[in-house]
């Protein structure tokens, strides 16, 4: 029996330990770390995503994979690596004043984010089912505690409760999928199943595997109607980190999902587009009518995403390189977007007190012109408005499915879109056309927050004037 | 040796009595153990097909027997945290019925 050394190739995975690093170094100055200057720590964080996002770059244009084929730095992991630092960094700064506001002023939070964040990136980029199942974890087990974070909070502990118990169970079906494709081709390597397959089309242990896997997936990026989770988790979880989850996940699940399809399961493709397709109908329609429904604006961000998830679904089942580069800048474009709404929420708050039913956001354009401005540019964005970051995703992911001829699917993604607009425009309308609400007065917005909002416009109007620089970027699709 | 069809079977059975389990139950800790009882099947699962798949040389890929210490691993990590959790909302709502955990609607 002979051992051979596997190729250690640690520059590949660079982002990932720098990023862990830095959570292990905030932990221990954690320690030291008096509690008035525990944001200090949050400080550090951003140092530590930012030089992992430098290391990103420097992967830029060679793909390479490490350790036996289980992980590999190609453009689209790249890419994606680079929207999940982008979505942390951002949600850090986020965060900075809000955890101070809702007295969780830990330097935990700063390292379980990191943590969470290892987890994404990993996911982004593993090609080996066992990488994709361990990264999901260690996404997952810190985004529990961290729904979870405001103890006091009875709300919270229940959507963390919630959160733990429905992503325990999407874990199992994800395992006994990955179990069933194992069994069907002896590897869990992405590159060896494809290869399986196309020396034996007839594999029924594989096809009850792909189908329990894309139900662990469904869960994890909240496709219909394994959706239920979403609202009360995204409506308990402390704002800040809702806006966190709410765009780190969806890239890194996204990133993987369409890994898994796209490079082990193409020659199953003629039947999981159908199911895709469906779901992607069924997913964009529920959220987008459900989202009409709420008066919670987390609520209603939480049907948001979940339509979104749908469109993003759409390029999935487009395949092909329009479709990846399409989804790639539309994750970009919705982490952009997303954490902007978020933002402009804990912007607007007073203390702990946030104003969460859209009733209360009445005259904040009175009181606050820019961050109502913002907000209202961050909504349009989310609806599909020209010229703005969503419009150019919705744009091409649309195209995508008309050139490969799923032109009805979108068809029913711009009949959605349209009913979206409703829903995204109320709050405007509340903000510019109503009295200010009595017990909300004018207070200071915490610079940082307001820096976040500034930059995230920033990226969602440059997105939608001058996007060609991100749509090449997204054109680089997988290392096989 | 006994056909691989009967550990399959086992295993589904095992997963079906935890599915049932975290569906029926309304105790968040019988809820936990019936996850508990899904992540067993899989493990089952992994190690019946790492025998019987590549039956020629088992010692030499060990990828089957790795992943499923990797499942006991991460499920004592989510053990860990989901009991956590679980004696958070005890502390503060003095009940693990899910039922009770209810100030958001589903």
């Amino acid at each position: 029996m002979s051992l051979s050394v596997p190729d250690l190739n640690f520059r590949v995975i660079a982002p990932a330990l720098i990023v862990a690093l830095t959570a292990l170094i905030v932990l221990l100055a954690e320690l030291v770390t008096p509690a008035p200057r525990k944001r200090w720590l949050g400080v550090l964080g951003l140092i530590g995503l930012l030089i992992a996002a430098g290391a990103t770059v420097g992967l830029w244009g060679a793909p390479a994979s490490a350790f036996g084929g289980m992980v590999v730095a190609d453009n689209f992991g790249l890419f994606l690596t680079l929207v999940i630092l982008l979505g942390a960094a951002l949600s850090i700064l986020l965060a900075l004043d809000f955890v101070r506001a809702h007295r969780v002023d830990q330097g935990e939070y700063y390292v379980l984010v990191l943590f969470a964040v290892v987890g994404m990136i990993l996911m982004a980029t593993a090609t080996d089912l066992i990488v994709i199942f361990l990264a999901l974890e260690l996404l997952s087990l810190p985004l529990y505690i961290l729904a979870a974070f405001k103890r006091a909070d009875a709300r919270s502990l229940e959507a963390g409760l919630k959160y733990f118990l429905l992503g325990a169970f999407s874990s199992a079906f994800f395992l006994y999928g990955i179990a069933f494709i194992f069994g069907g081709t002896g590897t869990t390597n992405l590159m060896k199943i494809a290869d399986a397959l196309a020396k034996n089309p007839r594999n029924d242990l594989l096809l009850v595997g792909a189908g329990l896997l894309l139900v662990g997936f469904a869960f994890k990026v909240a496709l219909v109607p394994f959706h239920w989770w979403t609202p009360d988790v995204y409506d308990g979880a402390p704002t800040a980190v809702t806006a966190f989850m709410s765009v780190g996940v969806k890239a890194a699940a996204f990133g993987a999902f369409f890994r898994a399809f796209l490079v082990a399961l193409p020659a199953f493709a003629f039947d999981w587009r159908i199911v895709l397709a469906a779901l992607a109908v069924l997913t964009m329609t529920l959220g987008n009518v459900a989202a009409l429904l709420q008066s919670n604006v987390k609520r209603m961000l939480a049907y948001s995403s979940i339509a979104h998830a749908g469109y993003i679904l759409i390029a999935l089942v487009a395949m092909g390189a329009s479709g990846l580069s399409s989804a790639l800048f539309y994750l970009l474009a919705y982490t952009l977007t997303n954490l902007g709404a978020f933002g402009a929420v804990i912007a607007l708050s007073d203390g702990e007190r946030e104003r969460l039913e859209i009733r209360d956001w009445g005259g904040a354009a009175r009181q606050y012109p820019f961050i109502a401005a913002m907000f209202a540019i961050f909504m349009l964005s989310l609806a599909g408005f020209p010229p703005l970051a969503g419009f150019t995703g919705k744009f091409l992911i649309f195209s995508a499915a008309v050139e490969t001829g799923w032109a009805w699917l979108a068809v029913i993604g711009v009949l959605n879109s349209l009913v979206s607009a409703y829903f995204y425009l109320r709050p405007i309308v509340q903000m510019y056309m109503s009295e200010p609400v009595p017990g909300w007065d004018r207070i200071r917005v915490a610079p940082l927050v307001a820096l976040a909002l500034v930059l995230a416009l920033i990226g969602v109007i440059a997105l939608g004037l001058y996007p060609t620089p991100a749509i090449v970027m997204a054109t680089g699709g997988f290392l096989r | 040796m006994i056909p691989l069809p009967f550990y399959l079977t086992l295993a589904a059975a095992l997963f079906c009595i935890g599915l049932y389990g975290a569906l029926a139950r309304r105790n968040a800790i019988a809820i936990l153990m019936g996850i508990e009882l899904m992540l067993n099947a899989v493990n089952i699962n992994l190690i019946a097909f790492w025998r019987y798949v590549k039956p020629a040389a088992p010692t030499m890929d060990l990828a089957g027997q790795i992943f499923a210490l990797f499942v006991i691993t991460l499920a004592a990590a989510e053990a860990a945290i989901g009991i956590a959790l679980i004696i958070a909302i005890y502390r503060s709502r003095d009940t693990v019925n899910v039922e009770e955990v209810d100030l958001m609607k589903w």
